[in-house]
């Protein structure tokens, strides 16, 4: 589905040719851009070179020193990551941040999913589609106070909901036990409308004959939704799903604008404990190995996308 | 939000069957549902706006209203830094020198350079693997695309030591360097496009004459503007959204970006409460680019999502 319009060159790239003798028959001599194409490929080959591939590489080597920022780095083998092992508030941080993965991507995609379904079966209003999308395109840091200030212990809008109803005030963000629920609240806020615009994106590809003839033989939406969208939508949603879980698993900036990993350590996702022994502990060495940790984590996942890339497009496209 | 021909009539799926003139309940609860979310997306920015004209003072008399009592601009005033320091105080600043009309054209700049240069750059590369034949393209291309593996956190750390080393901390250069001149994505994105162009395009405009260099620019990029809408949309909206990279290579006032500026904003608490009505306000001005790029963009930001939201 991804790039359904644009995947399918018309014709066979000239691989082949060029990779033989690159001089096929019956065409005048061969066309060697090398020239131009150094020109065309230039700044996209320095922009990789330096900031992709160099610190890549140089990350890898940071994990293997005791670099802080202020000396030259010291190489000291894998002790960055035998302390790792040892280290509660990494083994926390994971924890935490599984905990806040399970709760965003299950109320993100249960409820992108109903809404996708909604709008499918209703409407294809542009604007709708527009609306739901705003949360996603403002800044998360606007998406964190927007939600600070909602939810303030004292004068927030939904305290005073609270107090209205007859039920108590709560400090959300403050409370260990709340704080974590409900970022993964703020973040499924934020995240759902562009959720379910994918997926709604999915179910487009889905013939609408199939709904024709199964109201005509007269299932119900439920019945339409569990025997047609699911099933044909399957490759989408896994895709929307990683990709989901790729981007939850670097929650960062919410955390960063709202508790600051606290209270107590209760929010202190892996994102945000790479960021506080580089840049506030100065122990560069020790962040890239727990940043290798997430790399190898996440390439994982990527290396699954990649997968289901594939799939979807032979599937629905 | 969007005008008046975008309209688009229902599916035309029926719903549910409704032969007797029965009310259509379920229909009705579907439309009520999608209500409710519309709703839940757009209070909470309402009540942004909301507090945003409400003055600092009334904050804990005037809660609920849907209305402020007493509408003030003041805030908007006070954080464009329109008004004195002393008036600003006065209206429940902290005191501390706050200039949202700078970060918002720092937040333009930033959000500008990386859309525009990003978009060239990706776009001659994407046609180069596309269209030009050389020695080791897809070994070149296969390594680029690898990049999509590496999680943007590794490459920061790294990244930053080595902006902070080139003397470019608190600089444009500095801040849009890792990616100004490409994304992997981009680059993919692009030249899948290039490759489902018609080559008779191209072979007409070779009888023409037109070589290479100018049948990028004069042939090419005119049938791309499509494509390279979608993909400069998806990375100006990234960029707009940047956080952690500006903050730590644009923390000062020349380079400081609006999400920045919110973050340094909010530590500035004058007492102990946050200066919410001054918090709101600045949170305002993030958000309205983003809806006058909808009011004009709309149609094609929500479809670009179909292209390139898998990202």
């Amino acid at each position: 589905m991804v790039a359904s319009k644009t995947a399918t060159p018309r014709h066979r790239d000239d691989r082949e040719v060029f990779a033989g003798t690159g001089e096929p028959v019956g065409r005048p001599r061969r066309r060697d851009d090398r020239k131009v194409a150094w020109l065309f490929l230039a700044p996209v080959l320095v922009g990789f070179a330096l900031f992709y591939a160099y610190p890549t590489v140089l990350g890898v080597y940071y994990s293997l020193t005791d670099y802080g920022m202020l000396a030259a780095p010291n190489l000291v083998g894998a002790e960055n990551y035998r302390d790792l092992v040892d280290d509660d508030k990494f083994w926390n941080a994971l924890e935490v941040t599984g905990y806040y993965v399970v709760l965003n991507i299950v109320s993100q995609t249960v409820l992108a999913l109903a809404l996708a379904t909604l709008m499918h079966r209703l409407t294809q209003s542009v604007a709708i589609r527009a609306m739901l999308l705003v949360p996603w395109l403002v800044p998360n840091v606007t998406v964190g106070l927007l939600w600070m200030w909602m939810l303030d212990a004292n004068i927030g809008f939904v305290n005073h909901v609270l107090r209205a109803v007859g039920l108590g005030t709560t400090g959300f963000l403050t409370s260990p036990t709340w704080a974590m629920p409900t970022v993964a609240g703020i973040n499924t806020w934020a995240y759902t409308g562009y959720t379910a615009l994918l997926l709604y994106a999915g179910m487009l590809q889905i013939p609408r004959y199939l709904y024709e003839s199964a109201s005509l033989d007269g299932a119900g939406e439920w019945r339409m939704f569990t025997r047609i969208t699911l099933p044909l939508l399957r490759p989408v949603l896994a895709l929307v799903l990683v990709v989901s879980l790729i981007g939850s698993f670097q929650i960062f900036d919410t955390i960063a604008v709202t508790t600051k990993g606290g209270p107590v350590g209760a929010t202190r996702v892996i994102y945000f404990y790479i960021y506080e022994q580089a840049f506030t502990n100065f122990r560069m060495g020790y962040a890239s190995a727990i940043a290798v940790v997430l790399a190898l984590l996440l390439g994982v996942l990527t290396a699954v996308q990649m997968r289901l890339l594939r799939a979807s497009r032979s599937d629905l496209a | 939000m969007t005008p008046a021909r975008t309209r688009t009539p229902a599916t035309g799926i029926p719903l549910s069957r409704n032969p007797s003139g029965r009310i259509p309940l379920g229909r009705i609860a579907a439309w009520a549902l999608l209500a409710v979310a519309a709703v839940a997306t757009i209070f909470p920015f309402y009540w942004m706006v909301r507090t945003a004209l409400t003055p600092a003072a009334d904050l804990y008399t005037d809660g609920v209203g849907l209305l402020p009592e007493n509408p003030t601009m003041i805030n908007f005033l006070r954080v464009l830094g329109l008004t004195s320091q002393q008036e600003a105080r006065a209206a429940g600043g902290s005191g501390a020198k706050v200039d949202f009309l700078r970060y918002l054209l720092n937040s333009f700049v930033y959000c500008g350079l990386i859309t525009v240069v990003q978009t060239m750059c990706c776009a001659m590369a994407g046609y180069a693997f596309a269209r030009l034949r050389f020695p080791g393209r897809d070994l070149v291309f296969g390594v680029l695309i690898a990049a999509l593996m590496v999680p943007p956190i590794f490459t920061l750390l790294p990244n930053f030591v080595l902006v902070k080393n080139l003397g470019w901390l608190n600089t444009f250069a500095g801040m849009v360097a890792p990616s100004v001149l490409m994304t992997p994505f981009a680059v993919f994105f692009l030249r899948q496009f290039f490759l489902s162009i018609p080559r008779e395009i191209e072979e007409a405009a070779t009888l023409d004459g037109v070589g290479g260099w100018g049948m990028f620019w004069r042939v090419v990029l005119p049938m791309s503007r499509g494509p390279l809408l979608t993909i400069g949309l998806t990375t100006a909206v990234w960029s707009w959204k940047d956080f952690l990279w500006p903050l730590l290579t644009g923390r000062q006032e020349e380079t400081r970006v609006l999400t920045v500026a919110l973050g340094i904003f909010q530590q500035q608490s004058p007492n102990t409460q946050p200066d919410w009505t001054g918090l709101m306000a600045g949170s305002t001005l993030t958000v309205l680019p983003v809806l006058v790029l909808l009011i004009f963009l709309g149609r094609r930001l929500v479809e670009s999502l179909n292209f390139t939201g898998i990202k």
